[in-house]
């Protein structure tokens, strides 16, 4: 059995209020292969987001370990996991978080600028901008390069967020509710865009999505229940379909 | 690369940071001009000063003076002759100036400096000071030919009036009172002169009492008596006397409200080429009171009033002789001071030491720098400005406040940036420095702004201060309560520098808080914050 790419093993999680101690996540064992599409599914609540910020190094958990092709990850420094942030994981989240202060060419291109210093950016800054705009081109948002996200529509800040995601060149995209906050022909692009990145760059997706429509796109789906896992989806394999 | 980016988008879009730094560019402005015109203050006086009084001063203790003048100095130019650019002999004294106006006489106490203005001129630039010669020349005790014509003028009148005195003398009427002379209504009448004390040997002249002099008097009595009957024949009463003098300005002449324009004009009482009687001590033992009339050659007008108040500068020799300073037999001419001018001014604490060492113990001498002779005003203006300085201070710090309590809430407002930006890999440190930055940018800007508002409001404090009077109806700068004419300023850089570099180090330091507060956000949290 090959290695996964990405592997949860007994993680649990709980988040502190005041005196009160909520658990979100107790025991929770996923895996994610290259190249495959998982969708994790869930109510509120039941701790999906939180499972997908401990893949994302956004958090830590309090028992259990993440792997990420056999090293484990979630006890690492904090500069190396903000240096695994920035190269191996692309982020989509349900309300796009853009930077609102920069237009969409610099919002695309601002991972580059987290990774490098100035002055490589400045050397390297012709060649990024060059990948930018193919990658803007890819999600259909060529005439809107100079736009600040106030002046674009949700749909369009959500394929400038999944290019900021792209540019990168991450390994594993974590897309939070990536159609949440959109309309369902619009959901659809955003879905359709991801499954093509999924299909033709063999790109892994973990998603997270409240919509079993949604998530019936994506290969494999698990669903969390009050921090466990409930069922496992529809294909059981770790296969990759063709 | 990021955070060079954002924090110049933040500086352009979030006005309210820059309202936050409006009071640290006034405080900065502020500062500039206060210490400009203190420090302008200071400079121009220190300036004045040293033209006039040079740098050091080495005194005798007894207003007897010393006798060997040349060993001194020998002695002086042995200790520190490698700082010293120039030195001057000269004698100073204590004297009461009396000038006749009208028919009265103005007493006033003044400083008499009998000086040699070849000498004095190594050591500071007198002629610059006075108001009929030239800067560059170096003055002579020579009337100026418009001097010279004017009292040709004067003298020849009161000849004249004093011959028809004598040759159809007025009735002796007890009811006339002696003031009413035949011309009073002239407005500068001629001060009178004792003709009698310019050939008489100073060693013999009788000490002169007030009887002999007084005011009340009628003022030709004396030339009546003298000039006609005794010595009149003997000189040209339009040539100068031998005395001569150069007179303060503000001894001379006197505010006063022009009552049609309101303005403020000087009213000159004595002009050069009038005489004016000076009174002062004998050197010896005791000291003997003595007087001499004197020609005023020049006005002196250093535009510092207390200068211009009260010193009168004589021609050394004759002051030395007026004093039985000379003596008969080896013919040594006392001085009571050297004023030496160094070639570094900093350098006078060291010479005065040097000094102070080098000359005779026994306490005959003094070695003082101009400093102590103005030291407690100098030190009023530097105190005065070191409190001046730290509320000025403590206002930059208010101001560090405002952008605390902004910068706070612009990190609460960037919450959710905040987040993504360590979503996408964005370390701790980075986001921290983001908002250092942005405190060191508005501190950049809040500090160029004060500089540039501050530097102009000092190149036109003076047309500032005379809009203000324009607007108020109030003299804001009256020129007859302070030392100078106008306002006097001076930018020194490293001022400016270190203030604006203050200011910005405060603008940091309170960006410090909302900084780390904000690199510890904890993304999730951040991000959930929708």
């Amino acid at each position: 059995m090959p290695q996964p790419q990405l592997a949860a093993i007994a993680v649990e999680k709980a988040y502190r209020k005041d005196k009160h101690k909520i658990p979100v996540l107790h025991g929770i064992d996923v895996e994610v292969n290259k190249g495959e599409f998982l969708s994790i599914v869930g109510q509120s609540g039941s701790g999906k987001s939180t499972l997908m910020h401990l893949f994302g190094l956004l958090d830590t958990p309090d028992v259990g370990e993440i792997y990420l092709e056999g090293q484990q990850i979630d006890d690492l420094p904090e500069h190396a996991r903000d240096q695994i942030r920035n190269h191996v994981f692309g982020f989509i989240f349900q309300f796009y978080h853009l930077l609102p202060e920069l237009n969409l060419l610099e919002n695309v291109l601002s991972p580059l600028m987290i990774r490098y210093s100035t002055w490589e950016y400045w050397k390297k800054r012709k060649q990024f901008k060059q990948d930018a705009l193919e990658i803007i081109e890819k999600v259909g948002l060529s005439h809107r390069i100079k736009h600040r996200p106030s002046e674009l529509s949700g749909g369009e800040m959500q394929r400038a967020a999944i290019a900021r995601a792209l540019i990168a060149k991450p390994q594993i995209l974590l897309a939070d509710e990536p159609t949440g906050n959109l309309d369902s022909s619009t959901g659809k692009e955003i879905m359709d865009l991801l499954t093509n990145l999924n299909e033709q760059e063999q790109l892994t997706i973990i998603m997270v999505t409240h919509d079993n429509l949604i998530a019936a796109q994506a290969h494999r789906t698990v669903r969390l229940r009050e921090g466990q896992i409930e069922v496992l989806g529809k294909s059981k394999s770790a296969s990759v379909p063709a | 690369m990021y955070k060079s980016l954002l924090c110049l988008r933040y500086l352009r879009t979030r006005y309210i940071a820059l309202a936050s730094i409006i009071s640290m560019t006034l405080g900065v402005a502020t500062m500039i001009v206060v210490n400009s015109v203190m420090d302008g203050f200071s400079t121009d006086m220190r300036d004045r000063l040293r033209g006039i009084l040079a740098d050091v001063i080495v005194e005798t203790n007894s207003l007897d003076g010393e006798p060997n003048t040349q060993d001194l100095k020998d002695r002086i130019q042995r200790a520190v002759g490698n700082d010293i650019e120039g030195m001057t002999a000269t004698v100073e004294i204590y004297a009461m100036l009396s000038v006749q106006y009208g028919s009265q006489w103005q007493s006033k106490p003044v400083t008499l400096i009998g000086i040699d203005p070849a000498t004095k001129a190594t050591v500071g630039p007198l002629s610059k000071y006075l108001v009929n010669t030239s800067e560059a020349s170096i003055p002579d005790w020579e009337l100026s030919p418009a001097a010279m014509a004017y009292r040709k003028e004067w003298t020849t009148r009161a000849q004249w009036m004093v011959d028809r005195w004598n040759h159809n003398p007025p009735p002796m009427e007890e009811e006339v009172t002696p003031v009413e002379k035949p011309d009073s209504a002239e407005p500068l009448a001629p001060p009178k002169f004792d003709s009698k004390s310019d050939f008489e040997s100073p060693f013999d002249s009788k000490p002169q009492v007030a009887e002999e002099t007084d005011s009340l008097s009628n003022p030709f009595d004396k030339e009546l008596n003298e000039s006609v009957f005794d010595k009149a024949e003997k000189r040209d009463p339009g040539s100068p006397l031998k005395g001569r003098v150069y007179i303060g300005y503000g001894l001379v002449s006197f505010p006063y409200e022009d009552p049609d324009t309101g303005e403020t004009k000087m009213f000159q009482i004595v002009k050069p080429g009038d005489d004016v009687k000076i009174s002062t001590v004998t050197a010896g033992h005791p000291p003997e009171p003595t007087h001499f009339n004197a020609t005023v050659v020049d006005l002196f007008k250093s535009e510092m009033s207390e200068h211009d108040s009260s010193l009168v500068f004589c021609n050394l020799e004759y002051l030395q002789e007026m004093r039985g300073m000379i003596d008969p037999e080896s013919d040594e001419k006392s001085i009571t001071s050297i004023q030496i001018k160094l070639k570094n001014p900093e350098d006078a604490a060291m010479v005065v030491s040097k000094l102070e060492e080098a000359l005779p113990a026994g306490q005959r001498f003094r070695v003082r720098t101009w400093e102590d002779k103005q030291g407690p005003l100098l030190a009023a203006v530097e105190v005065e400005s070191a409190i001046l300085n730290v509320l000025l201070f403590l206002i930059i710090a208010v101001a560090g406040f405002g952008i605390l309590a902004i910068f706070f809430m612009i990190t609460l407002e960037k919450t959710r940036d905040i987040g993504i930006l360590k979503a996408l890999g964005a370390s701790s440190n980075g986001i921290m420095s983001i908002f250092l930055s942005y405190g060191l940018a508005l501190g950049l800007v809040g500090s160029g702004v004060g500089v540039v508002v501050g530097l102009l409001f000092v190149r036109y404090i003076n047309e500032i201060e005379k809009f203000i009077t324009f607007i108020t109806g109030r003299k804001v700068f009256d020129q007859r309560i302070y030392y100078f004419p106008e306002i006097a300023t001076h930018v020194e850089p490293m001022m400016v520098f270190w203030v604006a570099f203050g200011a910005m180090v405060i603008a940091v330091l309170a960006s410090i808080l909302p900084a780390r507060k904000a690199a510890r956000f904890h993304p999730v949290e951040s991000l959930r914050y929708e």
